[in-house]
Parts: C-alpha cells; structure tokens; sequence
C-alpha cells in the first residue's frame, strides 16, 4: 500500500506546490493580507470568520486546543504575536513536529523550543494539524508508515546530501553542534524518520526549509535511510566517545592514557616490600 | 653570624630494608610464580589475537556495556595484543622488582669541565689551527667563502620553484560569469527561484561548459549558498539589493577568514555561522561579520533569472572569493 | 643475594657472556661495556615519561610501517565499492578509499589505524608531561641546555608531523584542516599565495599535496626524529641522569639501580607496557572515525570540526582572534591569521627555546646541577610555569568552544568572550597565586622540620591547656626539606657592573623575585627552639 500511497501523497504535495508556486509574491502578499485580516478580525470576535474547510469535527476540536494551550502566544487565530510566529500556512507537517516532539508548547520561552514529553496525544497532535492545515494550505505531515525509506532511500547518496546540507550544523554523525548564542541544532539520532522529514519540509525554529525542489522527496528519503544506518552505526572501533571528533579523544588520551602509563610509572619506581 | 648558623646535615643514604623475598624463601617463591603467571598469560593473549584473527567473522558485531555495539573481530585481536605485550612488561617489571638486587647503589659523578691545563692547552691549539688556515689574515678567502656558503643553499630552494605553478589571478577569479546556472549541488540541475520557500536554502554551484568535470578546485572556489529571505527582511544598500533577486540572495560559502565552508544558517536570526572559527555573518545585511575573527563580508554574487527562469548569476564576483592573501585588492571590499 | 657478584655459573649466564666476550673479539668492546653495565638510573615515576615519549615513537614506527602497506597516497579520483556500505558508489580520493580499505577490508588494520593515532596523541601528551617536568624541576640547567632545545625541537616536529598525519586520509575533518593550513600560508605577507601554490602545485586542494605530505610524514621526518632523539638519549646517557634530592643524593652522585639487569627489566618491561596501553586504547576506544567523515572536498563541512589537542591550542588562538587586516596599496594582510597562527606561536616556542638561558642570565647561576629543584622551591619558575599551562589551557578550551557549549549549555559566543579576556588575565592570577602557594608550602617545610609533625593526638597540660602532640620528623626527611640552595649561598652574586643601564636594572629586579624564598630551618633553630622548649 505505502508506495502507491506514498507516490500519490507526493504527486498530491507537489500539485499543490505547483499551484503555490505559479505565484510565490501573489502567496506572500495573500498571506500578508490574510495575516492583517485576521489580525484584525481577532480584535472584533464576533466578526470571526472560518474557512469553509475548516467545519469538520476534526478541524473545531483542533480549534477548542488551539485556542486553550496555543493562543496566548500565537494569537487567537494563529495570526501570531509579539513573542510567537504566525501559524497561517504553516501546515499540518509544522504542527505535527512541533507537538509530536513536544518542543511546542514551549516550557521555558527564554531558550530555544525543546525536545521533551509531548504534552498532546497522537490523536490532538493530529486535530490541531487538521485545524492549522484549515487555515490555509501548507506541507501536510506524514506518517512513518508513508515514507517508505527502506526501498526508496539510497544511504550513500543521503550520506552525500546529509554532508552538503546537514552535517553543517548537525556534525558529521548527526550528533548536533552549536550555533550562535546558545542556540543549538539538536542531535538527530533516535529522532524518528516523520519528524527529519517534516524538519526539512518545514524549518523549525533556526533551521532553514528544505523545499521538495532543491532536495527532492526522494532525496528526502535517502537522508533518512543515511541517519537510519547512522542511527544503528555500529562501533567497528569501540566506544564511540560521542563521535564528535578530537576533542574526546584528546581528553581520553589526557586522562585514561597518561593516567595508566603514570599509574604503572609509579608503580614501577615503588620499592618492593 | 652566618658562620654560625649550623645546617641539617644529610644523614647519608637509608639502610637497606631487605623484601620478604630476600629473606622468605616462600615469598621468593611466590614472586616467580607471579612473574611466571604474568608471562604464561602473555602467551594465551598471543594465541588469542591470532585465534581471532583467523577465526572471528569481521562482520560479527556485540554488544559490550560502555563500547557498545562493537565490532568483535577488532577487540579481540586488539584485547588479545594487549594481553599479550601488557603481561610482558608486567612480568618483568615485577621480576625486577622482587627478585632482582634492590641495593641502591651509588655512582660518583664527574664534573664535565676538564682540568685548567687541558683546557688551556685545547685552547692554544684550537687558536694555533685557526691561525694556520690564515683565514683571519685573508680577509679575501674569508669574505668570498662567506658568500659562496650564503649562496649556496638557494640552488636547493630554486631547484622547489617547479613544485607548483605561479598563482597570477587565479585566486581573484571564480567560474562565476554574467549568465552562468545556479547549479544545484549536488544533483547538479538548475533551480528557479520557485523552488526556494522564505526560510529555503541551497547549495549552488555555477554550470560549468559542456564535457568540462567538476573538480574540488572549482568547488573550493565556486560553492556558494542560496538563502530566501522575505524581502522586507534585508538592510541593504539599493544596489546590493539589486543583486538579490524576490528575496533570494546568494553568498560565496568560502569563508573568508580561512575558507571553510560557511552554511550554518539560522532562518530566524538570519545569521550565518561558520563551523570552523565561529566567524558570524548577518544575511540582512550583506554578511557582514558580526562576531568572531573573520574581517571582511562573504562576497554576494548579484543574480536574476534567465529567459528560461532559470536563477543566474547577473556578473562575476566583484572581489576575491576566500581568505586573504597578499595581492588581494580590496578596492571593492 | 650475597652471592650475586660470583661469576655466572648458569647455561644462561654463560651464553650471555659468550656473546659479549664474541663482541670484544671484535670490537674491543669489553671496557666500554664493563663500565656501562653498571651505569645508575635513579627511580622516579617522573622519569618514565620521557620513556614513554620513546616507546610511543617506537610504536609508531612499527604501526606505521604497517599501514603505509595498503596506504595510497594518492589524490586520484576513484570510486568506492568496498565493504563500508554507507559510502558505496561514492567518488572519492585513493588516499581515502584505501584508508577505508584498510579500516574495513584488512584484519586487524583498524586496529592498526588506532593504535598509530593513539600512539601519536600519547607521544605528543607525554612530550609535554615530560616537558613540565623538566621544566618544573629545573633539569634544563646546566649541563642539561643542549637536550632541552632539542626537545623543544621534538616538540615542535612532533606538532607538525602529528597534523600531517591527520591530513593524510583526506577525509572531511583532515581536508577542512588542510584548508586551514593553506589559508595560513596564504596569509603570508608577499610570498604568500605563491607558498601555497607551490606546496599544494597549484590551486587548492589540488592532486599534489597528500603524495608529498606523506614523504615528509613517512621519511623526512621521521629520520628527524631518529637522529633528535639518538642525541637525546646519548646526552642523557653520557651526562647521567639527574635525581631528586634526599638522603644520600648529592649533586656529585648517582643513586639508583645498575643498568643490567635491574633498570633493563623495568625499562624494557616499560616498553611492553606502553605497547599494551596504546593496544588496549586502540581496541576499545574509537579514534579518528574516518569513515564517518566521509571524503572531503570543499564545500562540505560538519558542526565541531576541530583538530587533535596539540593542534587545539592553536585553533583557539585562531578563534579568538580579532577580526583584524589591513587593506594597503591594494594588499591585504591577515593579523586575524597571522597574529593568532604564526606571531604568537612563534614568540611562545622562541620564549620556551631560550629560556634556560633567561633564567642563567637572572640568576647569575652557571654551575652544574645535577640535583632536581622542588618546584615550590623556585616559586618564580613554578609560577610561570603554571601560568604557560594556564594560557594554553584557555587556548586549548577555546579550541573546543563549540563542543563545550553544547555539553555544558553554554554559548560559543559567551565562551569565546570568557576566554578573549582570560586569556590576559587568568594567566597572570595563576602566577601570582602559584607563587604564593609555593612559598606557603616552603613556610610549611619549615614548621615541619622546626615543630614536628601532626599527630592528632591531643594532650592536656597541668595548666588545664590542650595542645596537639607533635612528632619530629625523620633526619632523612628534614634533610630533604632543607637541603635546597639559599640564595645567600649563591655563588656570585650579580656583579655591580653587570646591573647598570635598564638591563642591568631588569636584570637586578628579576634576580631579586627569581630569589625570593622563606629561609630553609636550620640545626640552630631546631635547637634554640628544644632549648626554649625544655
């Protein structure tokens, strides 16, 4: 089922991209435009209005969610505020990384959103996506099951792409690096294959977007089955020591290495009794 | 007074305190036996590494608490020669230890200085033997031998000339010219500016003519990063503008501190950071270095699109892509 | 054990002396070894680590040989088919591809791989661990000046030839250093560009430059350190070690035990036992990953690249640096580069080189010694010392900002700023406080052999007063505490006329701090304090 699945997933994703695409600034300024309406319209609830997708119990029960854990940052009608980004056309793949890895709702606004316990079950991850998708259209999210990496995914090819595109921020091995002021990119080991692709479709937080053009769906997918075979590297020369390059070897060769050929040197220079 | 003050007077060595394997014919014993052990282990650890050597699958992989899942066929072999060399020092170092005399013994020194006669005499010769090469009388043999020597060791250096060729403009050109595709990298296909969403990056490489292969040399000069940004996002003169195109501005990725590749870019700060040295450039404002030991902006190639909608570069480089180097001008930044 | 000195009675013994009497038969070499089988080497565990800096190279020898027998140093284009799965079909470097060959398809030459790369990071900490200890006991005074610059010239090669090995797999971390080093050889005022040109024969990263790098790793240096370390040793061996002082050691002896058999066995056990340690490292602990690097070229690159720690200083410095260059008649050059990679380097390594000869020239001392200083009996030395340590250490942590920032949740920024500023300023608060604790620990020699040591048990006098009891210590002990130089016994003051004229004055003032010192207890104290006591 998943091929077909999936290619009509990514046949119906690109179709829709094709239409956004015809008119990026004319998106833009439509966005811009519904931002400010809406931005607007919050001020006056009555004048609330709801786009006709957006009636399904699905869509209102995302709403009652939204509306209780999200919109005190991000505006009553996801329009966005002083301390939270718009949500207009961000997409159901936005929503579902977000809150499936727990990082929103954020706990502590002074640090970058974090990974930690979702706080929403599968089942309101998956209504408050229904309801952000109703707001205008956006990268839908996908399922592990749809992305079919195993028979898709080439791994040296991913391995090539993780290193042009990744491996920047995200080290060699996906174990995550540092960016400016505290902000990090995260380690990517464990993370599962859904969320890297919805992190590419989509840029969370400091990462840029990776769009469908400049690294196709496919090539998506073989970045997965890289960090999948990253994920499960075995240590074909013993502990890893985090792979992260020199410096843990370096601290081993200062501690552990000098310590024991100091250790048998004192030993050695000791008197027998 | 100071002929005085008495001082603590060195007691001479300690007396020798004999092991119990000096005097107990059992510790003595046991202290073979140890060192003999030491040894025998050192044997299995030989028969271990190559037992797996030969028999251990290279493919087996277990998993040990702190190594992880770890390749077998190396830490055996590895285990096995350390057993095999570590008993062996042990085992001799303990044989020293408990069974070899232990007496300390004393060695007198001597002073390195020789006798005032030798030396005097040393002296007079070395001054007679510089005198009979009357190299201090002429001046002409001392002054061209100076030269010759001084001269001599350029045969070598020049001989070096040809490991490579003179670098003339090489370091001030790219193969960026007014037309040339953004080239994806690596799928090497031409991108729209379409394809990039506001937040989007790329890696671009410039088309290169039919039948010609992409070297690491060209790479080395030629990576450059595409970023979207929302138009309103950019602080910038209006002909750096100019050289943007919806929003999409492109950088050399050669930084130009020491030209490692600079792609850290963080879509909500904007700010460009490289791996390397930390150098952090602000994509707003035409990378311009904001933090860290970089001294000069990532040079923005201008670009627009062809009649195809192609992204394109509009015109070269206008300065020296990557680090420094003496005849960089900086006429243009 | 009484009777150790009757001749060999043994097959064993008798063979042993057969092939050195077949040596006299041709060498005449019976006086020489005679002498020299009894030669002295004092027990210390300070004194291994030079031993280790020996058999780590010897170890590299031996690694190295073995992997240049699939190594191929070339930059040629190939592609990969071999048993490293993830990186199947990919289009890379022959160097590259063979050091994969290497890790995955020959047995036992990962191990190989590790074992060299542990070796060369255990030489290069133990040169170092052995360079404080020199320094900190004063073992580079007269008559030892000779091996110190050598060592620092080992020192130095060790450096240069550790990064080369680093370059040679051109994977993506060694090819982003290679890339480091070209850009600094381009920052070269005037020559510049036209070094780089010709050490890479032509445009980085070019098709040369990995082929002539192994030259030098393979032979060049290598020979280097052969010839440097024969000379070293031959010093050490021909002016005997030096030895701490202590009951019985004076600067006209030697004590310790006979080369043969004593310090043979532990010595060449030494060996083993360096072997062993790099072995047990080189098959537990993964080093230099390569194949997770993937092959380098230009516009890739991973978050943390970093070089091995003896580099790492270097890559702080370089971090730190301030963004400066001057734009000059259409030239530009690079201080952030510069400055930070060649200037400062070059004035620490000069500073290290003479500084045996600073130190004789403040002190005015130029006798032999043979007798190791206790650090805290040359605060000066040992402050200074520890204040090196300390800037390296902040070069060194800077080196791994990145690394360190996300371990600790910190900021690259934050980190970068702490150590811009202590870099200037911890370094002279290590001196300061490294000098009065040595004076402290001088001031604590002097109670103790003056008052005793503690015993913690406590007593009650008649007038109802609790003191603690104190033990005197052994003679041996106050001896060993005591025995160091005063500076009134300094042989020759600094002559009147060596101290005119601002170098004279510098001179006089830095003579004056280098003697600071608490005056050693002596017999008069201890027995004016007895006689006041009883």
């Amino acid at each position: 089922m998943t091929i077909m699945n999936m290619k009509k997933r990514m046949k119906k994703i690109s179709a829709l991209r094709r239409k956004r695409i015809a008119g990026p600034i004319l998106v833009v300024a439509a966005l811009f435009t519904i931002g400010t309406a809406f931005g607007v319209a919050s001020a006056l609830p009555s004048a609330q209005q709801t786009p006709a997708s957006a009636t399904s119990p699905l869509v209102s029960q995302g709403k009652a969610i939204f509306l209780r854990g999200c919109s005190s940052c991000h505006g009553l009608n996801a329009e966005g505020g002083s301390i939270a980004p718009a949500l207009i056309g961000v997409g159901g793949a936005a929503v579902d990384f977000q809150v499936g890895t727990g990082r929103m709702p954020m706990a502590d606004m002074s640090m970058q959103a974090m990974q930690k316990k979702p706080l929403y079950d599968p089942a309101q991850t998956a209504a408050l996506a229904a309801y952000i998708s109703s707001l205008a259209p956006g990268p839908a999210s996908v399922t592990n099951e749809n992305l079919n990496w195993e028979r898709d995914g080439n791994i040296a090819q991913g391995g090539q792409l993780f290193r042009t595109n990744c491996a920047m921020c995200h080290n060699f091995a996906g174990q995550g690096g540092a960016l400016t002021n505290g902000k990090y990119a995260p380690s990517l080991m464990g993370v599962e294959p859904k969320y890297v692709y919805e992190a590419m479709v989509t840029g969370p937080q400091s990462m840029p977007k990776f769009t469908d053009a400049t690294i196709t769906p496919q090539e998506k997918l073989s970045i997965i089955s890289w960090l999948q075979s990253a994920n499960h590297e075995q240590n074909q020369g013993g502990a890893s020591l985090g792979r992260v390059g020199p410096f843990t070897e370096g601290l081993v060769a200062w501690t552990l290495a000098i310590g024991l050929l100091i250790g048998v040197s004192t030993w050695l220079a000791l008197k027998a009794k | 007074m100071s002929t005085q003050i008495e001082r603590f007077e060195d007691p001479g060595l300690p007396e020798h305190l004999h092991r119990k394997a000096d005097t107990d014919p059992k510790a003595a014993k046991r202290a073979e036996q140890q060192v003999a052990i030491l040894f025998l282990l050192s044997a299995v650890g030989t028969v271990g590494t190559i037992a797996s050597y030969i028999w251990v699958h290279p493919q087996v992989y277990l998993y040990i608490p702190i190594l992880g899942s770890t390749n077998v066929q190396q830490a055996c072999i590895g285990l096995g020669l350390t057993l095999a060399t570590l008993t062996i020092g042990l085992g001799a170092i303990q044989w020293a230890k408990k069974l070899m005399p232990d007496v300390e013994q004393v060695q007198e020194r001597h002073e390195f200085r020789s006798s005032d006669k030798d030396r005097d005499d040393l002296t007079k010769t070395v001054e007679n033997r510089v005198e009979e090469t009357g190299i201090a009388r002429r001046p002409l043999i001392k002054r061209t031998l100076g030269l010759a020597l001084g001269l001599v060791g350029l045969s070598p250096l020049v001989l070096l000339r040809d490991l490579g060729p003179m670098p003339g403009k090489y370091l001030d050109t790219t193969d960026w010219t007014a037309g040339t595709r953004l080239m994806l990298d690596p799928a090497n296909t031409p991108i729209r500016p379409e394809d990039l969403e506001v937040g989007a990056v790329a890696q671009v490489l410039p088309e290169l003519p039919a039948g010609t292969e992409r070297t690491l040399e060209n790479i080395g000069k030629d990576a450059v990063l595409l970023i979207r940004l929302r138009p309103e996002d950019f602080n910038l003169d209006p002909e750096r503008l100019s050289w943007t195109y919806n929003g999409i501005i492109a950088f050399s990725k050669i930084c130009t501190h020491m030209g490692c590749a600079v792609a850290l870019y963080e879509q909500q700060t904007h700010h460009l950071l490289c791996p390397c040295h930390q150098s952090t450039f602000d994509v707003t404002r035409a990378a311009k270095v904001i933090f860290g030991p970089a001294a000069r902006p990532l040079p923005q190639l201008a670009i627009t699109v062809d009649a195809n909608g192609y992204l394109v570069a509009k015109q070269p480089f206008t300065v020296p892509i990557g680090p420094s180097f003496w005849e960089r001008n900086s006429k243009n930044g | 054990m009484a009777d150790k000195k009757t001749s060999p009675t043994t097959r064993t013994g008798k063979l042993a002396a057969g092939a050195a009497n077949y040596a006299d038969d041709r060498l005449g070499s019976a006086g020489y070894l005679k002498k020299n089988l009894n030669k002295i080497f004092p027990d210390h565990w300070s004194f291994m680590l030079g031993e280790v800096c020996l058999y780590s190279f010897v170890i590299l020898l031996l690694s190295g040989t073995f992997l240049t027998f699939w190594f191929d140093p070339s930059q040629r284009d190939v592609v990969y088919q071999g048993a490293y799965t993830p990186l199947s079909g990919v289009s890379m470097s022959a160097a590259y591809a063979s050091t994969l060959h290497l890790s995955f398809d020959v047995r036992g030459g990962l191990l190989m791989r590790q074992i060299h790369h542990w070796a060369a990071l255990i030489f290069m900490v133990a040169i170092v661990v052995h360079l404080f200890r020199v320094f900190f006991t004063g073992a580079f005074r007269k008559p030892r000046e000779t091996n110190w610059l050598i060592g620092i010239g080992l020192l130095t090669f060790g450096i240069i030839e550790g990064f080369l090995g680093y370059s040679l797999p051109d994977d993506l971390l060694s090819g982003t250093g290679i890339r480091i080093a070209e850009a600094i050889l381009q920052a070269i005022p005037v020559v510049g560009s036209y070094l780089a040109f010709f050490a890479f024969g032509g445009p980085f990263p070019g098709t040369s430059f990995i082929p002539r790098v192994y030259m030098v790793h393979i032979l060049l240096l290598p020979a280097l350190f052969l010839a440097l370390i024969t000379v070293h040793l031959m010093m050490v061996w021909y002016q005997k070690h030096t030895q701490f002082p202590g009951p019985g050691r004076k600067e006209s002896n030697v004590v310790g035990y006979p080369l043969m058999p004593v310090y043979m066995a532990k010595a060449g056990g030494f060996f083993f036992i360096v072997f062993g340690v790099t072995a047990f490292l080189g098959a537990v602990a993964s080093i230099n990953p390569i194949w997770l690097y993937g092959p380098y070229t230009p516009g890739q690159i991973s978050a943390g690249s970093q070089p091995d720690w003896y580099m790492g200083w270097l890559d702080g410095l370089v971090r730190m640096a301030p963004p400066l260059e001057t734009h000059w008649l259409g030239h530009t050059i690079s201080w952030n580069i510069l400055l930070p990679s060649l200037v400062l380097p070059g004035l620490i390594f000069v500073g290290m080189t003479f500084y045996p000869f600073i130190e004789a020239w403040i002190s005015g001392d130029h006798r032999e010694h043979h007798l190791l200083d206790r650090p805290r009996n040359v605060p000066n030395r040992t402050a200074l010392g520890a204040m090196s340590i300390a800037f390296m250490v902040i070069a060194l942590a800077n080196g791994g900002n990145d690394i360190i920032a996300t371990h600790f949740h910190l900021t690259i920024n934050g980190i970068m700023w702490f150590t811009r500023i202590g870099l200037f300023t911890v370094p002279p608060i290590v001196f300061i406080i490294t000098k009065r604790v040595c004076l402290s620990l001088q001031r604590a020699d002097r109670d103790l052999v003056l008052h005793g040591r503690e015993t913690g048990r406590l007593v009650m006098l008649p007038s109802g007063e609790m003191i603690e009891v104190h033990e005197p210590i052994s003679d041996a002990r106050k001896w060993t505490l005591t025995q160091h130089q005063q500076p009134e016994a300094l042989p020759a003051p600094l002559p009147e006329e060596a101290l005119v004229g601002w170098k004279g004055k510098l001179r006089k003032r830095m003579n004056e701090a280098h003697n600071v010192q608490v005056p050693a207890a002596t017999l008069s104290e201890l027995k004016e304090l007895g006689d006041s006591h009883h």
